[in-house]
């Protein structure tokens, strides 16, 4: 039975495909958690839910409409917060707010909520068509390519703009392409998790992997191990058990996180602290 | 050699003028100390000679371009803050941190002799988070020479340090200067170390009222007082707005 599931051709392609968004997700939310923009996923999934009423409506491929109208709206938000010194968390306030405010109106004009409208709302990895897999797999590659020729200039700006800025790091071009970067993420990601729980993906598994990781390149490699297995097992639990992937997926991520904060209440983690009195004592008595 | 000219610089802040055409020129391998009170516009001059603050007027000029112009001096210049600002809980390593100093094709081997040049490498593999505030500035010092600047800016690089760190932190300085010929520009408040540290002091409190070898202000009382005095208002005066 279980083997059965990876001979059914929709199994394969949610596998391949959930596996990729999760690998994508968890490279850029590393960034954007980093940058204390982690709503900044919410808020361009739900400017993507205006796009895709607006393909449904005017009968385009919703997702090329939610790809035009996350983009745009993402890269304007992010100039007028630029240009007028408007907070994180109000712009993406912003953001989301309209997106939704402008779906619902053309979802009404369009004469209310189907079932197209919902598997967007909640994701539907088991039904992605080969051709959505070829295109998650290579928008996959490039944002991978981009990150791994940039990773200097993406990282340095992260970690401090000042500092980068003054080291010749193009910072304001750089977060125009986390933005841009993090725009297409969101997007792609829709079929897996949906429009409502996208930002789990984004933020869960690189909070947990913050809490271990100690370079880096550690965390990031432990948080796509953990986005990918909660990917793969829940996508399985979801067949077996006939439950929403996007629904497993995320609860797994949660049962990771919930299980690392158990760990680090019982001291099992090393804290901070406790690792510079750690450093402390082999500098001292060692 | 001069390798940065400053000439007339002004820059004003809504109902302030924080500074007022000022004027002076840094040779190759000096280590100028430039000391001044609170708000005399030391960290403005500093964001002014980065690129960070461009609304100013008169002009900068580093290795014979003026900094409008060519961004290219960036890359000779390495720069230490006065705090390392970086979210606590950041996942790098010290070595992470200061290969994002590298200059692209930079040779790796260079992150450990800074490493070592700032008696940093026994903690390159640690967390940066972890590290005491005096071994994070020895960590932005490594990062700021590992991409091979001529020049070396310190904004008040000791603020919050132990004195054991901070005698340490003079010592690199000194180090970086005499052996490697790094110019150095040092904004401090400590009159004690710039006289010891320093072979030119530029003296500012919105305009510039000294600017010359060490010695010569040093041996000056009454530059020196002038210099104390009007840095001791300042603090009563902020004391007293606070």
């Amino acid at each position: 039975m279980t083997l059965e599931i990876f001979s059914y051709g929709f199994m394969q392609r949610a596998l391949v495909s959930g596996i990729a968004i999760a690998l994508l997700c968890s490279v850029v939310g590393l960034f954007l958690v980093l940058r204390r923009y982690s709503l900044f996923g919410d808020a361009v999934a739900h400017s993507a839910f205006g796009g895709i009423a607006a393909g449904l409506l005017i009968g385009i491929y919703p997702m090329w409409t939610a790809y035009v109208v996350s983009l745009v709206s993402a890269l304007v938000i992010t100039r007028i917060k630029h240009k007028f010194d408007i907070s994180g968390e109000a712009s993406v306030a912003i953001l989301l707010s309209s997106g939704i405010a402008v779906g619902l109106i053309l979802i009404s004009l369009s004469g209310g909520f189907n079932v197209d409208i919902l598997s967007f709302l909640f994701g539907s990895i088991l039904l992605v068509s080969v051709e959505d897999t070829v295109l998650i797999l290579g928008l996959t590659g490039v944002i991978l390519i981009i990150i791994l020729l940039l990773y200097r200039e993406l990282i340095y700006s992260t970690f401090n703009e000042e500092q980068a800025k003054v080291s010749g790091v193009p910072v304001e071009k750089i977060n125009y392409l986390i933005v841009f970067i993090a725009g297409i993420t969101v997007v792609t990601s829709i079929q897996l998790v949906g429009i409502l729980l996208i930002s789990a993906l984004f933020v869960i598994p690189n909070v947990t992997a913050i809490m271990y990781g100690r370079s880096f390149k550690q965390t990031a490699l432990l948080s796509i191990a953990f986005a990918v297995s909660s990917v793969i097992v829940g996508i399985l639990i979801s067949y077996l058990f006939n439950i929403t992937p996007s629904g497993a997926i995320v609860m797994l991520s949660i049962a990771i996180f919930a299980a690392t904060i158990s760990l680090k209440s019982m001291g099992l983690i090393e804290s901070s602290k406790m690792r510079v009195k750690k450093l402390f004592l082999s500098n001292h008595f060692v | 050699m001069k390798i940065v000219e400053i000439k007339n610089l002004t820059v004003e802040y809504p109902g302030v003028r924080a500074l007022d055409n000022v004027s002076f020129s840094i040779e190759q391998n000096d280590f100028l100390g430039i000391i001044g009170p609170n708000g005399a516009g030391k960290s403005t001059l500093f964001s002014c000679m980065l690129g960070l603050n461009t609304q100013y007027s008169g002009s900068i000029h580093f290795f014979g371009e003026d900094i409008r112009v060519a961004k290219k001096y960036l890359g000779d210049v390495g720069y230490v803050p006065q705090k390392p600002v970086f979210e606590k809980n950041f996942p790098a390593t010290v070595r992470e941190v200061v290969r994002m100093g590298l200059r692209r094709n930079g040779n790796e081997k260079r992150v450990d002799e800074v490493l070592q040049d700032v008696w940093i490498h026994e903690l390159s593999h640690k967390r940066i988070g972890e590290l005491s505030v005096g071994q994070q500035q020895r960590v932005f010092i490594a990062k700021a020479l590992v991409g091979d600047p001529k020049i070396l800016i310190l904004d008040e690089p000791v603020t919050g340090i132990d004195a054991q760190s901070t005698e340490l932190f003079y010592g690199i300085l000194c180090e970086l200067n005499k052996k490697q010929n790094i110019t150095i520009i040092w904004a401090s408040h400590d009159l004690d170390a710039v006289n010891k540290l320093a072979n030119k002091v530029a003296c500012l409190d919105r305009i510039l009222f000294f600017h010359g070898v060490s010695d010569e202000f040093f041996s000056n009382e009454e530059l020196v007082k002038k210099y104390s005095e009007s840095s001791m208002q300042k603090h009563m005066h902020n004391h007293v707005e606070s």
